[in-house]
């Protein structure tokens, strides 16, 4: 590696950092406050949350006889 | 040389930028914001069926959006396609090579992909005219094994390699249309934002980078980790990421407030993470380790709620159906498993 692409690469690292070093913050007591709502708001649809009754679970099968 | 001692400068400068920025929109933690919600009770998760058929170690999985439809990816050279709720293999793809990390399912449903120590990311043709599933194109531009792919659409693949970089391919012609160059390590894992504009990918460099897909830009990287990234995802909102590592922690790290919200870890848990999954609403993160379980952490409070333990090997590979009904877990003992 020569010592012009470590500059080179250097200056690109230089570059990346500034770019993030700007990014648009929010407080994290904001951010926080949005996933809580997120997860309630969306907990009655989530089955491996709330559990599925056997009846709408595909994944199981429903209790029945069948007549041979 | 002068000026590379002051880009040296620079460069600790805005590293310390970032950090002191972060802390200014850290009026909270996330721990203390949920202090007023209940913990999640038990999670009991039952196997509800296994998928028999790999003759060797699963690498990897990955639901179709139809939420009953799923491929794997085995290093006995296959990947089948599965109808999880009758356990039928729909399709069983012999590969080229055998030496595979990584599948995914394309949303439409049309085609998979895989890729592994070819270096390459090999598209197939569920739906040929006459029946058969052939090789569609074969992506090859990496310099470094393959560790994971995901589908925008039928015509754009995401890839993460070896290389240290992710590339975003153009399927039908089969080049490179972007090149995500940045981190400093061989690239494990990525996952693609719901909203298809970003992407997220975790590294052996420990730090997890978003990327702007269009710009081919990083615009965050977040770090803490203390070893390798092996798994990635998102928030099912888009707004937060979840990571999991050889450390054997899993970590939240908000993207609005970029910055860290909190650590999944128990002294009890030595073994590295090798995949994860959030459940429909992101309440429950679902963690595969080396250690042959998966550990059910409640996100919010950062509680361990339950285990899944039914693997004799090493669990490979983690994914949650899109309508959230259930879980698959694809393990090193060649099976994979179905939950809920």
């Amino acid at each position: 590696m020569t010592s012009n692409s470590n500059l080179s690469n250097m200056r690109r690292l230089v570059e990346q950092l500034k770019l993030e070093a700007s990014v648009e913050r929010i407080k994290v007591s904001q951010a926080a406050a949005e996933l809580q709502q997120f997860c309630l708001q969306n907990a009655a649809k989530d089955a491996l949350l709330v559990g599925v009754p056997t009846g709408s679970n595909p994944f199981r099968e429903p209790r029945s006889c069948a007549v041979v | 040389m002068g000026e590379m001692e002051e880009l040296r400068k620079e460069m600790e400068n805005l590293k310390d930028q970032i950090t002191a920025a972060r802390k200014t929109f850290q009026d909270t933690t996330l721990q203390e914001a949920a202090s007023g919600v209940t913990v999640v009770g038990r999670v009991q998760l039952k196997t509800r069926k296994t998928l028999r058929g790999h003759l060797a170690k699963i690498y990897a999985m990955h639901w179709g959006t139809d939420s009953t439809l799923c491929v794997s990816a085995s290093q006995d050279g296959k990947l089948i396609v599965w109808d999880s709720i009758t356990t039928n293999k729909v399709n069983a793809i012999p590969l080229k090579s055998s030496w595979v990390m990584t599948c995914a399912y394309a949303p439409s449903g049309n085609l998979v992909a895989c890729g592994g120590l070819d270096n390459m990311c090999s598209i197939y043709n569920l739906k040929g005219k006459d029946g058969n599933v052939k090789v569609m194109r074969e992506l090859a531009a990496h310099t470094g094994y393959l560790s994971c792919c995901r589908f925008l659409s039928d015509t754009e693949i995401i890839t993460s390699s070896g290389d240290c970089t992710c590339v975003l391919w153009d399927i039908e012609t089969g080049t490179e249309k972007m090149v995500f160059a940045g981190h400093q390590g061989d690239c494990m894992s990525l996952g693609v934002s719901p909203d298809f504009k970003f992407f997220i990918s975790g590294a052996c460099d420990f730090t997890a980078k978003l990327w702007d897909i269009r710009e081919a830009q990083c615009r965050q990287t977040f770090s803490g980790h203390e070893s390798d990234i092996n798994a990635i995802g998102f928030f099912p909102n888009g707004n937060a990421v979840i990571t999991g590592s050889d450390d054997a922690t899993c970590k939240l790290y908000d993207l609005r407030a970029d910055q860290e919200l909190i650590t999944y870890q128990d002294s009890s848990i030595m073994c590295g993470v090798t995949s994860l999954a959030a459940s429909k609403s992101g309440r429950l993160l679902l963690a595969g380790h080396d250690d042959f379980n998966v550990n059910i952490w409640d996100m919010l409070k950062s509680e361990r709620v339950g285990v899944l333990a039914g693997h004799d090997n090493r669990v490979s590979c983690i994914g949650v159906s899109s309508d959230g009904m259930a879980c698959c877990t694809g393990s090193w003992d060649s099976f994979l498993k179905i939950w809920n």
